[in-house]
């Protein structure tokens, strides 16, 4: 299908991009690399005034490592994170799971800003990067403020994200410890029916799929802390979770697949 | 708005509305029909090009967005002295029967063997995942394109 009528405007700088944004108004929506956005547009399940394409900004893309802290631009593709030989080094968790994202068209155009600000609870980079305990960086008409990705996602396809602002950085610490990615699905290039990353040995649990959010699991982070195997850190896996049902599989299923796949995780990870 | 692609070495411009989505500008706009169309969810990849040397779906792109860039299609493959290397192992190794996955097919291919070293047929599948073939049973794409590597 065809997207809806909708007016275009190329943003070559963030200041660009918020001013306007805010003259746009509610209607109007940041296009980065559209690998999610324009398949909304298309089923017209987005019906945007206006697209601010932000796809060409100079400086907000790439990598750079500064003592414990790992910076990425927000509109690093998959692809580039999944090639860096730094972050590879650097922090192989967020490496490896980028290079999980669909199929490789998806990865040269999606970008790691446009899927944490998408906030889709099925998508696998933000499960990385709460496990990480990463800080989102964001500019807004007032400046630019730090948002704990254990605050960034507020409901299913929510973020705090204003309607004016710019997700501009990830940043994630340094990160050479224990991790692993557990992705289960049945269809090639598909999302996860339900995923879990572990990152530290087990210090950072979090869960793709599980809820209406990408969420951290506290109880199995406490757990593992508290010095419990991992076979019984993972049977808290779902607890005050609510999993949702749908065509693949029903919520008491992702319940058991939280568990059997964070075990799997946490073993792999060391804890 | 005024789009201007390089395509398979031609500068091309036009003016289109801004929800053009790629495959629409190549196809309708330029009369390359190679590139196809197989799906709304943009999961088959029978629309795939390449895009400043990289496989994209067309259809889950605009037009507007590639304004710049360097966009490859089939039709630009093959070269002065005959079929490209890919093409040439899809027609020896008869790795299509319908046809439509393949212009597709060949691009992902294409930008596959570029991306990834010392492919062997499982990275190639995996490699090959979001390019569906509904005839094939994909066996013969696998062959042709590690035959193509050689
Ligand atoms: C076939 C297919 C398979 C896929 N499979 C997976 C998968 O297995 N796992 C997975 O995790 N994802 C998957 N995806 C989604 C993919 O990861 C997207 O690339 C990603 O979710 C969005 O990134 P984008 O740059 O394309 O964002 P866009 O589509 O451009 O934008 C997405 C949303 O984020 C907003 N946005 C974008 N950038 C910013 C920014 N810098 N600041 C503020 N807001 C911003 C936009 O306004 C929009 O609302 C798949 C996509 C496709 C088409
Ligand atoms: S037409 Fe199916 S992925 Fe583009
Ligand atoms: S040859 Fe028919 S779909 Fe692939």
């Amino acid at each position: 299908m065809i997207p809806a009528a909708v007016d275009y405007v190329r943003a070559d700088s963030a200041e660009a991009a918020i001013a306007a944004l805010a003259e746009a108004g509610d209607e109007a929506k940041l296009l980065a690399g559209g690998q999610s956005l324009v398949p909304l547009m298309r089923l017209r399940l987005a019906t945007p005034s206006v697209l601010v394409d932000i796809g060409r900004l100079d400086g907000l893309s790439g990598i750079s490592i500064e003592g414990d802290t790992v910076g990425i631009g927000a509109l690093t593709t998959h692809s580039t994170l999944e090639h860096s030989a730094d972050l590879a080094a650097a922090c192989p968790l967020l490496a490896h799971v980028a290079g999980q994202v669909g199929d490789p068209a998806v990865r040269h155009r999606g970008t790691l800003g446009g899927s944490l600000a998408h906030a889709d609870p099925a998508s696998d980079l933000p499960a990385a990067v709460l496990a990480l305990g990463g800080t989102l960086v964001v500019a807004g008409p007032g400046g630019s403020r730090e948002i704990a990705a254990t605050d960034f996602f507020t409901g299913f396809l929510e973020s705090a994200l204003g309607a004016d602002e710019l997700l501009t950085e990830v940043r994630v610490p340094v990160s050479t410890g224990g991790w692993c990615y557990q992705k289960f699905n049945r269809r090639a290039q598909d999302w996860a029916i339900v995923g879990v990353a572990v990152a530290e040995g087990g210090a950072g649990v979090a869960l793709v799929n599980m809820g209406s959010t990408p969420m951290r699991a506290a109880g199995v982070e406490a757990a593992v802390a508290g010095g419990a195997s991992a076979v019984d850190a993972a049977a808290v896996a779902a607890d005050g979770t609510e999993p949702p049902t749908d065509n693949n599989a029903d919520g008491d299923y992702r319940a058991h697949l939280s568990r059997v796949l964070t075990e799997r995780a946490l073993t792999a990870a060391g804890a | 708005m005024e789009v201007s692609v390089t395509v398979n070495g031609i500068a091309r411009s036009a003016d289109v509305e801004p929800r053009t989505l790629l495959v629409h500008y190549l196809r309708d706009v330029l009369g390359l029909t190679g590139t196809n169309v197989g799906c709304d969810t943009s999961s088959c990849g029978a629309c795939t090009v390449l895009v400043d040397g990289r496989s994209a779906k067309s259809c889950t792109l605009l037009a507007a967005q590639v304004d710049g860039a360097d966009v490859t299609t089939i039709e630009g493959l093959a070269g002065a002295d005959g079929l490209h290397p890919m093409q040439q192992a899809f027609h020896e190794c008869h790795a299509l029967q319908c046809g439509y996955c393949t212009p597709g097919m060949v691009m992902a291919a294409v930008s596959l063997t570029d991306e990834y070293d010392d492919l062997d047929a499982a990275g190639v599948r995996e490699g090959l995942e979001g390019n569906l073939c509904r005839c094939t049973g994909y066996q013969n794409i696998v062959a042709a394109v590690l035959a193509a590597g050689e």
